[in-house]
């Protein structure tokens, strides 16, 4: 991004309002987001590409929002007073629900977008209990009502038993054909409350550092919300809780162009850049101020986000190391939250251990990393944070099964569990509780909204991190919605499962598992296994074993006949295409002494059905 | 007979250089056939694929420069089809191309549905000296199964012809039919080895992507051996052919030694040959490097090529080293003689992989003949595409 131009303006605090929109994944927070763009004149038309907001690739392609951004609009209402609106987007995954309550924490008020054929889904209910938590006042919206399925008396209804705010007032759009926009706006200025300064544009300077990014032509820009005093070009300024001085270099807001400004004032929210070399090197959540005229007290800060899911990324080709390690350290620049480090792999040999707030956060960077730096990658199997209580008395942290201590030493070993809420209508109910039962899930609640079952369920995230959410969506053909927060750590009967391959341990399949569910999934592991790896020229046992007991057990049959009956002049060319593609395939396989393993099965064998 | 130049051992082994005329057409297209093989109901100009047969000669020859032709093999479809004065016309456009010595092998496929004394007199008279005759099967059960037009009476009449006509022939038969027992096959088998000269084609039925069986297969109805009783059909056949003295000296082709065909040792031992016709391939030398040829396979369309521009050629890459690597192994371990290692070391420029050839041999699967030679035993044959890969992997 390139600035474009500079405005000078210090906004009354009565004129602005600073928002969010919280809503369900595909309810239409993106859609409507832009519609509030356009119809404030905040890009030309031909600018508008659709969903200006995601702007990374994947983000488009998968229609997910997953990096906070934000926009500044100018908005002139029926009053006749032009409002400044900063509107903050925030990610609707669970994996980063982190970042939407930080973004939550810059603004005084919500937008809750429901779809008005869908309902209140499970995203919507953890969202907007995080928006209560921050003392938001909400504008109710219910969206597509374009739909022929659009039943908004009844979502209204819903809304009101099961979230408890009253709806009445409801704000009814089609984020799509723009119908009902001008409401929307009007209802920003009139129903949210301005943003409150108890020192004004005069006291020592005290601004929320939202959140960070790093820009290719700008370096590391900082997005900040001003709580007192004046950010000014120029200003020397300091991060409270990392001590670290900066001066000012630029000043400015999103519109979503980049517009220079000389100054922000108290509850604007805008980016600064200062010559930071790093994202890492800011702290979300810290309080900036003014180095020579500091702030008394900071505010209160935020916990920093915790890696909950961990696995190992390998490159295919050992070749490729340096350069995953390198695509690595770029993307870490624009993502604090995930995390790595070095790691080796009998099995796999050098690549990385790394730590993601989720499964899709995983996902994701597997595949930004794939695509964008054009590495092809094996990734061994997700496995949480386990904590080990030792004999000795000391405690530690596992990440990685293969680095479980001889189990004689250990004491206890405790897991993380969370706490689910599960929307699904009714028919799928059974086969839902059925898959939480199996998942050593204890059910909380179960209440009714409507025709729509809504479960409460601890479950421990190790059996959620697997295959839990495409299993619900199987079961209910994807109408079920789920949500999930990590409430504690609790002592589970736990123990490392090992997977031999023609008698040699490999590492990178190793994992973590209930006892009493130890049997059942070694069993499926060995059978998946031995359908994921080709016949060699001999037999292969493929066995199962916690610690030195071996409790499952296949066996790969020889190679018998393998070979082409006709070959002549006319088919040697085919024959070598063939042989070009087995040889390439090889090179993807990894051999574990004489066995080679497809690295589809690293990741294939443990997507397991309960079916 | 010119045995004398047929010894597969005895010749030096010279890959040569081989001619392949390729004749796209049959009467009735087999369920399981994915050759280049077309029907029509209208009567083929044939004197216009003559022309154009000529026509692509030139352009042949201007690739391969001039060289000397250890066979000729005429091949399809159904190359019995055409007219002796087709044949005749071929071959004389072939010797003013090249230079065609006396009494080397010229081969023609023959369906025994299409098999007449006459026209297999003029094919003997235009020069073809070996038949190979498509007798697929020997019950009427499964040659209808099969797809095939003619029965087994007319296989045997075809086969009585041929003996008598060409100083050499050969038959094939398809085995590893569904539900084929080993000893309904060496019933077959025995029958059939009653029947030939010096040479027997015996291939195991493969499923072919595009083919009406291949739906069938795909869809249950058509179940083939698994690999334990196709192995077990496999292992039978090597047995009863080697005992009466037609052992395999390639996968699928069995002869009295000597009596070997000439032309596909040519494709085996990675030797040069011109590919005409639709949907013929070609391997030309052009100085140190190897080309690969393709024509058009569609008959009218490779017609309206040859007639517009003077060939049909659709393909033609320069093979950079490892291909020919690949090739030259993938093809010669076929061969019961094996590969020459001294030239695919100079192609591929490395020795195999100590360790895996180590392997190879250790579980029987390879043997090294002398230092200079590399060959399958008769369990690797079995299992030899995986071996190839194994070997062919840097
Ligand atoms: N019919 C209709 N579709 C809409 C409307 N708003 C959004 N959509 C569609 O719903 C899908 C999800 O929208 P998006 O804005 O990406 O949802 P988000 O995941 O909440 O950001 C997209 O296919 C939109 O085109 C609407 O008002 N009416
Ligand atoms: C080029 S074909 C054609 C010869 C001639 N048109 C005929 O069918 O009699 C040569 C041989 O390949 C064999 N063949 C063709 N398709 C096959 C398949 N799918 N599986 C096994 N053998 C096959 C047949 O034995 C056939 O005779
Ligand atoms: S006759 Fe031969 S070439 Fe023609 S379709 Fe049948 S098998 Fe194929
Ligand atoms: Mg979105």
């Amino acid at each position: 991004m390139r600035p474009m131009s500079t405005t000078s303006s210090k906004t009354p605090l009565s004129h602005i309002r600073n928002f969010s929109i919280v809503a369900h994944i595909d309810h239409g927070k993106s859609t409507l987001a832009d519609r509030l763009i356009q119809s404030t004149g905040g890009l030309a038309e031909r600018e508008m590409s659709e969903q200006v907001l995601d702007s990374m690739d994947i983000e488009r392609e998968r229609g997910i929002t997953i990096k906070a951004q934000t926009v500044r609009l100018h908005y002139k209402a029926n009053d006749g007073e032009t409002y400044v609106l900063n509107l903050i987007d925030t990610p609707g995954h669970v994996d980063f629900a982190y970042e939407v309550s930080r973004s939550l924490s810059a603004c005084e008020g919500s937008l809750l977008v429901v779809d008005a054929s869908q309902g209140v889904e499970a995203q919507t209910l953890a969202n907007v209990y995080q928006a209560i938590d921050n003392n938001h006042e909400l504008v109710t919206v219910l969206n597509k009502i374009d739909l022929p399925a659009a039943e908004p008396d009844r979502i209204k209804e819903q809304i009101e038993e099961v979230i408890g705010i009253d709806a009445s007032d409801a704000v009814l759009i089609s984020a799509k054909t723009g119908l009902g926009i001008p409401d929307v706006l009007e209802a920003i200025v009139t129903k949210l409350p301005a943003p409150k300064s108890e020192g004004g544009d005069a006291a020592p300077l005290k601004a929320l550092l939202v959140d960070s990014w790093y820009d290719t032509y700008l370096g590391v820009m900082v997005l900040v919300r001003i709580i007192d005093g004046t950010l000014k070009k120029g200003m020397t300024i300091r991060m409270m809780g990392t001590d670290a001085k900066y001066t000012i270099e630029r000043v400015g807001v999103l519109t979503p162009k980049m517009v220079n400004m000389d100054a922000l004032g108290p509850g604007e929210i805008g980016f600064i850049t200062a010559s930071i070399k790093e994202v890492a090197d800011t702290r979300v959540g810290d309080t900036i101020t003014e180095d020579k005229r500091p702030t008394d007290k900071a505010l209160p800060g935020f916990k920093p986000a915790q890696p909950v899911v961990f696995c190992g990324l390998f490159p295919v080709d050992a070749a490729d190391f340096e350069d995953l390690r390198s695509a690595m350290g770029k993307l870490r620049l624009n993502d604090a939250s995930f995390s790595f480090e070095m790691e080796s792999s009998a099995a796999l040999g050098f690549g990385f251990r790394c730590g993601f707030l989720g499964l899709l956060h995983l996902e994701i960077i597997q595949e930004r990393l794939e695509r964008e730096f054009d590495l092809d990658l094996i990734a061994t199997a997700p496995s949480v944070v386990y904590k080990l209580f030792m004999t000795d008395g000391t405690e530690r942290e596992l990440h990685n099964p293969a680095d479980m201590p001889d189990v004689v030493k250990i004491a206890e070993i405790h897991e993380p569990w969370i706490r689910a809420t599960i929307l699904t209508p009714d028919d799928y109910l059974g086969g839902i509780l059925k898959l939480c039962q199996d998942r050593r899930g204890i059910q909380i609640e179960l209440t009714y909204v409507g025709t729509r079952a809504m479960l409460t369920y601890d479950l421990p995230l190790n059996e959620v991190v697997f295959d839990f959410y495409d299993r619900l969506k199987s079961i209910s053909k994807g109408y079920a919605s789920f949500d999930y927060q990590i409430t504690e750590h609790k002592e589970g009967n736990l123990v490392k499962m090992s997977i031999l391959v023609n008698g040699e341990p490999v590492d990178a399949l190793s994992m973590m598992v209930h006892r009493m569910a130890a049997e059942k999934r070694g069993r499926e592991m060995c059978e998946k296994l031995k359908e994921l790896i080709p016949k060699h020229m001999f037999k292969i046992p493929i066995q199962a074993a916690i610690g030195g007991n071996v409790i499952a057990r296949e066996t790969i049959s020889a190679l018998r006949k393998d070979v082409t009956a006709k070959c002549y002049g006319g088919d040697a060319t085919r024959k070598r295409k063939l042989l070009e593609k087995q040889k390439a395939g090889k090179k993807r396989m990894r051999q574990f002494g004489k066995v080679e393993i497809p690295q589809e099965a690293f990741i294939a064998a443990l997507k397991m059905g309960d079916e | 007979m010119q045995t004398a130049t047929l010894t597969a051992i005895g010749d030096g082994m010279d890959p040569g250089f081989g001619v392949y005329v390729h004749w796209p057409f049959c009467a009735a297209k087999c369920p399981y056939c994915d050759f280049n093989s077309h029907v029509r109901h209208q009567p083929v100009d044939q004197p216009r694929f003559v022309s154009a047969f000529l026509k692509e000669m030139e352009e042949a020859r201007e690739l391969s420069g001039p060289r000397s032709v250890t066979s000729i093999f005429m091949g399809g479809g159904t190359p019995s089809l055409m007219e002796p004065a087709t044949v005749d016309a071929i071959l004389q456009g072939i010797a003013r191309h090249w230079h065609v010595p006396n009494g080397i092998e010229i081969t023609m496929e023959a369906n025994p549905s299409s098999v007449e004394a006459t026209r297999f007199h003029g094919y003997r008279a235009a020069g073809i000296n070996r038949v190979s005759l498509g007798v697929q099967a020997l019950n009427d059960r499964d040659l209808k199964f099969l797809g095939r037009l003619h029965n087994v009476e007319d296989a045997l009449k075809a086969i009585r012809l041929a003996r008598e006509i060409f100083p050499r022939m050969s038959f094939d038969l398809i085995y590893a039919r569904p539900n084929q027992t080993v000893e309904e096959w060496e019933r077959e088998l025995k029958e059939a080895v009653s029947y030939a000269v010096d040479h027997l084609s015996l291939y195991q039925l493969t499923i072919e992507e595009g083919t009406p069986f291949y739906g069938l297969h795909k869809a249950g109805k058509l179940i083939v051996p698994d690999g334990e009783q196709s192995a077990v059909l496999y292992e039978a056949t090597q047995d009863i052919t080697a005992a009466i003295g037609m052992p395999a000296y390639e996968v699928s082709n069995h002869a009295r030694p000597g009596a070997e065909s000439r032309h596909n040792l040519t494709y085996w031992r990675y030797g040069d040959y011109a590919g005409i016709g639709p949907g013929a391939h070609g391997r030309l030398s052009v100085g140190p490097g190897k080309i690969a040829t393709a024509t058009e396979r569609k008959p009218e369309e490779w017609l309206r090529l040859v007639e517009t521009y003077g060939h049909g050629m659709v393909e033609r890459e320069a093979l950079d080293l490892e291909a020919q690597s690949d090739e030259l192994l993938l093809m010669g371990l076929r061969l019961k003689e094996g590969v020459d290692l001294a030239r695919w070391q100079s192609l591929s420029g490395r020795d195999p992989d100590p360790e895996r050839e180590q392997f190879l041999i250790d579980n029987g699967f390879i043997e090294r003949l002398g230092n200079s030679r590399l060959r399958c035993t008769p369990a690797g044959m079995l299992i030899l595409d995986a071996v190839v890969a194994d070997l062919a992997c840097p």
